[in-house]
């Protein structure tokens, strides 16, 4: 695990993958003490930002996460603990119409078909991996890996809000209108982010997410 | 309650505080002022707390009245003409706003955001925990417009203890710090941030900054970095090779690579440059 200085007032932790990623920022987010030091925690892709609070010294930040790193390392090596973590998030559910625009390119580019996408990407759980492109948007991994596909050449100006779509390793669902080049599969009715809910997101990191036909 | 009243605006007006850190994981940035020492020092100007809600004023042109009571006010930041129910006032000075008199600012000589700090601060409905507006994320209070009511909070916390402080000047070309990385094996050459005087691009705003001047050259322009968390005063290098400095309302993660952030002092600094102005780095 590298940790690299991101400016003066944050660390970037580099990790070998997404499921190590969910796993790091599970255990720093209990880790005794460290919410005094950390302002934020952003799971990236295959890196955790570290964000110290207004007057932590970078070292010293540094120290603290060395054995919360070093735990983990030790922790990855044994796969029961993994599942057992895994299993304290709780599994949501996303009815989904699959009746999205990029379906049938979806089924061409992979050679499933439209029924082998559907079949696919309902077939396996997914996980929430990491946010950042809008609020309430949770980039899923772990899904099958026959649905790697490329994001489209031109993005849409207007994607609707419940739109499921497909983009390189990842799944995910609009939270709000918005533009985006993802490749749309189908559309839900889930409110994926609702300001008059705690937590207004609802999916937020490390979340298990199962796609039904609905 | 006592209330000012918005009579019109100029350039974008809008309504920040420390802003909403803690949320990044479920797409929430933090926003909040983009000059944080000037918005902070124009609350302890008005005796308020730290992270009251206060009026972030790009390029002058805000008028508003006081209404239902007297309203104590400050303006800090940009340097920009200042009236008081016709009278000539200064920037640092604590003011008040009797009912029915209006407060007027112009054009800033230098500089871009200028707060108005408001005794009791803006009391309007905080989402996530703060009243900013996050203009990527479209939270918080919408952008004032002309015939908007902006309560006045009742408890300020402390007394008012000064009458005035001097007011800011901004040179053009100032040098800001930067710490190298994380990804500046991304580039060429690196140091071409350190040897270019930029010009700030008319394009930018509170999410980033665009720097126009010099390119910078991905190694491998057909590597994509896969998405990671940002900071503001991070330089992104897109593949047309013109940097991006984040500011306060970036998105929470970014799949270009960060090949230099400025250091966070110097980042409120960044907030007051305008289009067509210039800047230059140095390492720290």
């Amino acid at each position: 695990m590298n940790v690299l200085p991101y400016g003066d007032r944050a660390l970037l932790l580099e990790l070998p993958d997404t499921a190590a990623v969910v796993a790091c920022v599970d255990a720093l987010a209990v880790a005794p003490d460290l919410a005094d030091l950390v302002d934020d925690l952003v799971p990236g892709a295959r890196t955790v930002l570290v964000r110290a609070c207004p007057g932590i010294d970078l070292a010293a930040l540094r120290t603290r996460v060395a054995p919360e790193l070093s735990a983990l390392e030790m922790r990855e090596k044994g796969p029961k603990v993994q599942v057992q973590r895994e299993s304290e998030h709780p599994e949501i559910q996303i009815p989904v119409q699959y009746d999205g625009p990029d379906l049938s390119h979806v089924g061409e580019l992979t050679g499933l078909g439209e029924a082998g996408v559907v079949a696919a990407h309902t077939a396996s759980p997914w996980r929430v991996a990491f946010g950042g492109f809008a609020p309430g948007f949770g980039y899923l991994v772990g899904g099958d890996p026959r649905l790697v596909v490329p994001r489209r050449d031109s993005p849409r100006t207007r994607v609707p809000a419940g739109a499921v779509g497909l983009a390189g390793e990842f799944s995910g669902v609009y939270p709000r209108e918005s533009p985006g080049g993802w490749q749309l599969i189908g559309r839900t009715d889930a409110r994926m982010w609702d300001l008059d809910r705690d937590p207004p997101a609802l999916l937020t990191p490390g979340a298990r997410v199962r796609f039904v036909v609905a | 309650m006592s209330a000012l009243h918005v009579i019109g605006t100029g350039g974008p007006c809008l309504v920040q505080d420390a802003g909403r850190p803690g949320l990044a994981a479920i797409g929430v940035g933090r926003s909040g002022a983009a000059d944080r020492s000037s918005y902070d020092l124009g609350n302890r100007l008005v005796g308020n707390r730290p992270g009251a809600a206060a009026v972030e004023v790009t390029l002058g042109g805000l008028e508003v009245e006081a209404r239902d009571g007297t309203v104590w006010v400050a303006v800090t930041g940009a340097p920009v003409p200042v009236e008081v129910a016709g009278r000539r006032e200064a920037t640092g000075a604590v003011l008040a706003l009797r009912p029915g008199e209006r407060l007027r600012l112009g054009i800033p000589a230098n500089g871009l955001r200028s707060y108005l700090a408001v005794r009791g601060g803006l009391d309007l409905a905080p989402i996530l925990g703060s009243r900013s507006r996050d203009t990527l994320a479209a939270l918080g209070p919408a952008p004032l417009a002309a015939g908007d009511r902006l309560p006045v909070g009742d408890h300020p916390g402390d007394e008012i203890r000064v009458d005035a402080v001097p007011a800011r000047a901004y040179d053009d070309r100032p040098l800001l710090r930067l710490v190298r990385g994380p990804r500046d094996a991304w580039v060429r050459d690196a140091d071409v941030l350190v040897r270019t005087t930029w010009t700030i691009a008319p394009a930018s705003d509170r999410v980033g900054v665009r720097l126009t001047g010099a390119r910078l050259d991905l190694t491998d322009p057909a590597r994509q970095l896969p998405s990671e968390g940002a900071v503001r005063g991070a330089i992104q290098v897109p593949p047309t090779g013109e940097p991006v400095v984040f500011g306060p309302d970036h998105p929470v993660t970014g799949g270009y690579p960060v090949v230099a952030v400025v250091v966070d002092n110097d980042t409120d600094r960044l907030a007051q440059l305008r289009p067509g102005e210039t800047v230059g780095f140095v390492w720290a």
